[in-house]
């Protein structure tokens, strides 16, 4: 195991401390403090010249490992985690592919008419390429690839590349994979911060004139899609309160400063109201490759009740929050028992405890989210444009290595 | 709707006619003809051997009147008790209790009469005088009834004796297991008070043949009424006063004033009532404008409407929350004849801050009131009992409805009472008449609430199980009499005791349960769906249950009813059947109560909206109550037995007509 340099691990240490307070919240945040984290890991760490992706990968399944563990319920942290392993992964392959045109350039260069070595040349790019694009082409599919040749290919262009790298272009090597590695998570960065800019470009295509909205509690992805829809449309939205935060009141007064017609209800009313609703809007908080959506309380029931009135219910989502796990009871296993004083104040009810044996005991359920299986999801809105749920394990494919859907 | 309606009377005749028919019945239109008749019956002579001068001798074998009301198959149970089962003087055991069992709809359908409204105690001071109005001009035309039949038996023994002197009737012993079977209804066996019969003129019954026969006589009555006043006297009137009979007496004073006249009028308005009844009645539609602007006229007092009322719901009233007590106190304290009861006064403040509710609390704080108001109540000089009282009741009705829109239930309880002081004999003294409504009020009580939950705890309590995990939405009184009761009985199971904003009802029950050491688990409800996961059968309340149906109670019950069905796991709601209505209703937003939604209880630091009347753009919304549709009800349990919701509408009709309500 490689253990990541001293300050990248105080660092490290720092972010889990946080993360198990619960002091870090909100996927959007998490999602790009994990990924700065990761940076910094990888930027400072020492590679060995030989397999040096090797090393990276290791290191950051370690970090990634400890603060996945932090909290496991903030599935973003794993996301993102495995996010930068398949950054790693690709840009490996993606120098490997480079390295191999060199050499194929310098042997093209030396021996004109070689057969042999052209055809090799296609074969290993072909692989090469079934490497680094995931997705496989037809192209792809129909160039299969004896597992010798691939083999023999690899060991003599592993063997080539060696004999004729000096110790300067090694470290080159290294710097190169570093350096392209940190533009990935750069980009990655990026991707995060640009999501909801992305998803609201989207909202005129969803939201058109004289519509009623319904959402709960309070999305910033929501905000922002409503607010952009409303620079060309005029609607009205209905928001519940989102108990037990009520975040709904703040999310109500921000729309109605914005101009749009806004009406706050409270939980309980948003059965009575769903029938003159045109659209459930919604944000996620995670995404499961069925297509389940991880959801802020509540919304499960908002979800059924739209599905009693056919009313689409919408998901908004960041590719960061897509989760190659399929769900197994995440009502239980993904779901966090916040403090009973959300709901209840001890004042209350302390005279009617009073510990002794035999009195009564009180239970409080506070669960922070609900899981809304895909068949109750009309749409999901990602970055990258609308999906149906039953599409969201091909994202998954494309946007995650296979070897990192369990982190070990 | 008339013929919807005339389906309706075509299938009750059959019980009716048991076994006499009055000759000429075929020329009659069959529509509410019987319904007439039935209210006609208690107007035949006593003391007279004959029968009344209309009566026609039974003619068992006539195959025409049962023949004509055949169109719609009727359903089994009611023909055999009707034709055939020669029932013999007593209560028969072997009728069910439940919603088939027939005695009660032949005779009770005249003690339905009276009904002065049937919407009840509406729901605005408007509607009330609206709706006064309306049968104003029914009253108008049974000037002319005859009154050869105008008086009365005095007694139901005294009529059974009369019965008697008329061998000829073969179907007088059916008759009589009416009568007397009323001890299987819950009703006359608890009832505390006035269960003597003598003392209940209004219950008598009288044969088939008897009704037909006074109903033709009306329909002449009518006729010629119609023709020499004209409905223009009526509606110069109409709007002026809120005060039914007062009123209707008013515009026939220009022909006769007599008792018996009086008697008449509230039983022929109780006939157009009967026509009526179905038909949903006008509620006030707040986004009228001219409605309005009359309502505002008449409006007892000056309410502030919120700065920004929620455009689907304009057709409610959007009122300042609690904005109305000082104007309330200058118009009722300084005006001598508005002036509520003290009891009322102090019922309707309690309302107003919530220190009451509930739809059962509230009815017998109510009537409690009203008790009070009876007591101290004495006629004024030159006034009668009955209207007066019916005056002042109704102004005490709107003073609470001021306070606090009605609930379906006091509506049904305040349609009772009204109906109660309509029927009363104006011979009676005021001392007498005024005990026998104080005694009827609290056999309302005891009979329609109190005997009501004890049946319904019974039945409830059988469905909890060892190890049941039972969830409950807010607070209700039946269900939480339903928990401590299985508790006691030493049953093994756990509530779970969901609530939400605004109201946080949930919490009360809580401290309750807690007190009597029973153990909870408490969520909000948006975790339902967390929750619902180990629960294994949910049991709610109801404020009202509508009759197709669906389920009108406090605000998420059908989120809550939703999720438990969308788990499969099986809802009951406890209700009495006392709160049925005939109303239907499809949305929550026809018909809803809205109140104010500023403060958060139990959470401090949010304060995101304060100022929010300041944006233009916010709206806050706070609905009371919301509409369950019928089919997310596994089972309505009711005093009468555990039905499905598709038998409210048999519960209604079948037991509507008797003599409570």
């Amino acid at each position: 195991m490689v253990a990541p340099t001293l300050d990248a691990q105080a660092a490290v240490n720092d972010f889990i401390y946080k993360l198990k307070r619960r002091q870090v919240e909100g996927s959007l945040v998490t999602a790009r403090l994990t990924a700065v984290l990761l940076r910094q890991v990888i930027s400072q760490q020492r590679l060995a010249s030989s397999a040096p992706a090797a090393t990276l990968i290791e290191t950051v399944k370690s970090v990634g490992l400890r603060i996945i563990a932090a909290n496991p319920i903030e599935l973003t942290v794993g996301n993102v985690v495995r996010r930068v392993l398949h950054i790693i992964r690709e840009e490996e392959a993606s120098l490997e592919l480079k390295s191999l045109a060199d050499v194929n350039n310098t042997i093209l260069s030396d021996d004109e008419e070689s057969e042999d070595a052209s055809s090799f040349s296609a074969a290993v790019v072909a692989a090469a390429n079934r490497n680094v694009l995931r997705a496989p082409s037809l192209h792809n599919l129909l160039e299969s690839l004896p597992s010798s040749v691939t083999a023999t290919c690899n060991a003599s262009s592993g063997g080539e590349s060696e004999c004729k790298s000096k110790s300067g272009e090694k470290n080159s090597k290294v710097w190169r994979l570093k350096h392209s590695v940190i533009e990935g998570i750069n980009e990655l960065l990026q991707e995060i911060d640009s999501y909801h800019a992305q998803v609201a470009e989207q909202a005129l295509q969803h939201i058109h004139h004289n519509e009623v909205i319904m959402t709960c509690g309070r999305s910033h992805a929501v905000l922002q899609f409503l607010l952009e829809a409303k620079k060309k449309r005029t609607f009205e939205v209905f928001v519940a309160e989102g108990a037990p935060r009520y975040q709904g009141q703040t999310l109500a007064k921000e729309l109605a400063d914005a101009n749009l017609q806004t009406t706050l209800i409270a939980d309980a009313a948003v059965f009575a109201l769903i029938s003159r609703v045109n659209m459930v809007v919604v944000g996620a908080h995670a995404v499961m490759a069925d297509g389940g959506v991880m959801v802020p309380v509540g919304l499960h029931m908002i979800a059924l009740a739209a599905r009693r009135h056919t009313i689409p219910f919408v998901v908004l989502a960041g590719l960061h929050k897509l989760c190659p796990q399929y769900p197994q009871n995440p009502y239980i296993f993904m779901n966090d028992m916040k403090s009973p004083s959300d709901i209840i104040d001890f004042s209350d009810i302390s005279d009617c405890l009073d510990g002794g044996i035999g009195s009564p005991s009180l239970q409080t359920v506070n669960p922070t989210f609900d899981f809304v299986p895909p068949d109750l999801v009309s749409l999901l809105i990602t970055d990258i444009g609308g999906h149906t749920p039953s599409y969201v394990y091909r994202i998954v494919a494309e946007y995650y290595s296979a070897e990192d859907f369990v982190l070990r | 709707m008339d013929s919807r309606r005339g389906s309706r009377f075509v299938i009750d005749p059959k019980i009716r006619q048991v076994g006499f028919v009055p000759a000429g019945c075929e020329s009659e239109n069959p529509n509410a003809s019987s319904a007439v008749a039935a209210i006609a019956n208690v107007d035949v002579n006593p003391t007279s051997d004959s029968p009344s001068p209309v009566m026609i001798p039974p003619r068992l074998a006539d195959p025409l009147p049962r023949a004509a009301p055949l169109p719609v198959p009727s359903p089994p149970p009611r023909k055999h008790t009707s034709v055939e089962i020669p029932l013999q003087g007593s209560y028969n055991p072997t009728d069910s209790v439940l919603g088939t069992s027939p005695p009660f709809s032949p005779a009770s359908n005249g003690r339905y009469a009276g009904v002065p409204s049937s919407e009840g105690p509406d729901l605005s001071p408007s509607f009330v005088s609206r709706a006064s109005s309306a049968m104003e001009g029914m009253s108008l035309r049974e000037d002319h009834l005859g009154s050869p039949s105008a008086s009365r038996f005095a007694t139901v023994g005294e009529y059974a004796m009369f019965k008697q002197q008329q061998p000829q009737q073969p179907a007088t012993a059916v008759t009589k297991v009416y009568a007397s079977s009323l001890p299987q209804e819950p009703v006359q066996s608890f009832a505390p008070v006035g269960k003597e019969d003598s003392s209940k003129p209004l219950k008598e019954r009288t044969t088939k043949a008897e009704r037909r026969a006074k109903q033709e006589a009306d329909r002449e009555a009518k006729r010629i009424a119609k023709e020499s006043a004209g409905a223009k006297v009526v509606e110069g009137e109409a709007r002026a006063s809120s005060n039914v009979v007062g009123k209707a007496s008013r515009a026939q004073s220009q022909k006769k004033d007599s008792a018996s006249e009086k008697r008449l009028s509230a039983v022929e308005k109780a006939s157009e009532k009967e026509k009526k009844k179905e038909i949903p009645a006008p509620r006030m539609q707040f986004d009228d404008q001219s409605r309005v602007a009359k309502a505002k006229k008449r409006a007892l007092i000056e309410q502030t409407e919120t700065k920004h009322r929620v455009e689907l719901f304009r057709h409610l009233p959007q009122f300042v929350y609690g904005a109305q007590l000082p104007s309330l106190e200058a118009k009722f304290f300084h005006d001598d004849a508005m002036h509520p009861h003290p009891a009322v006064y102090q019922v309707g403040l309690q309302y107003l801050t919530g220190d009451i509710t509930g739809g059962n609390a509230r009815c017998i704080a109510m009537l409690s009131a009203f008790k009070e108001l009876i007591k101290d109540y004495c006629t004024p000089r030159e006034r009668t009992l009955i209207r007066d009282l019916t005056a002042r009741v109704n102004n005490n009705v709107s003073f609470l409805t001021t306070c606090r829109p009605l609930c379906i239930s006091m509506g049904n309880a305040i349609r009772f009472l009204k109906t109660r002081i309509a029927k009363l004999q104006l011979t009676l003294s005021e001392s007498d008449a005024k005990s026998l409504i104080i005694a009827e009020i609290d056999r309302f009580m005891q009979e329609k609430i109190n005997y009501a939950d004890n049946e319904i705890t019974k039945l409830a309590v059988t469905k909890i199980k060892d190890g049941d995990v039972i969830l409950t939405y807010g607070s209700s009184c039946v269900v939480e009499t339903i928990i401590l009761h299985a508790f006691s009985l030493g049953k093994k199971f756990r509530v779970v005791i969901v609530d939400s904003r605004p109201k946080l009802e949930g919490k009360g029950l809580l401290r309750r349960l807690l007190g009597r050491g029973i153990s909870c688990t408490y969520s909000h409800i948006n975790a339902v769906t967390y929750i619902i996961q180990e629960v294994n059968k949910v049991f709610l309340g109801a404020s009202s249950i509508l009759s197709n149906g669906t389920v009108y109670s406090r605000v998420g019950s059908a989120s809550v009813a939703m999720v438990a069905n969308a788990f499969h796991v099986p809802v009951m709601i406890c209700c009495e059947t006392y709160k049925f209505h005939e109303r239907v209703q499809l949305d929550s937003i026809c018909f809803n109560e809205l109140d104010a939604l500023v403060k958060i209880p139990g959470r401090k630091g949010l304060s995101e909206l304060e100022g929010w009347s300041q944006s233009s753009h916010l709206k806050l919304l706070n609905l009371m109550y919301d509409v369950m549709p019928a089919d997310y009800v596994s089972m309505i349990i009711t005093e009468l037995g555990m039905v499905p919701p598709t038998s409210v509408p048999v519960i209604l009709r079948e037991y509507r007509k008797d003599p409570i309500l």
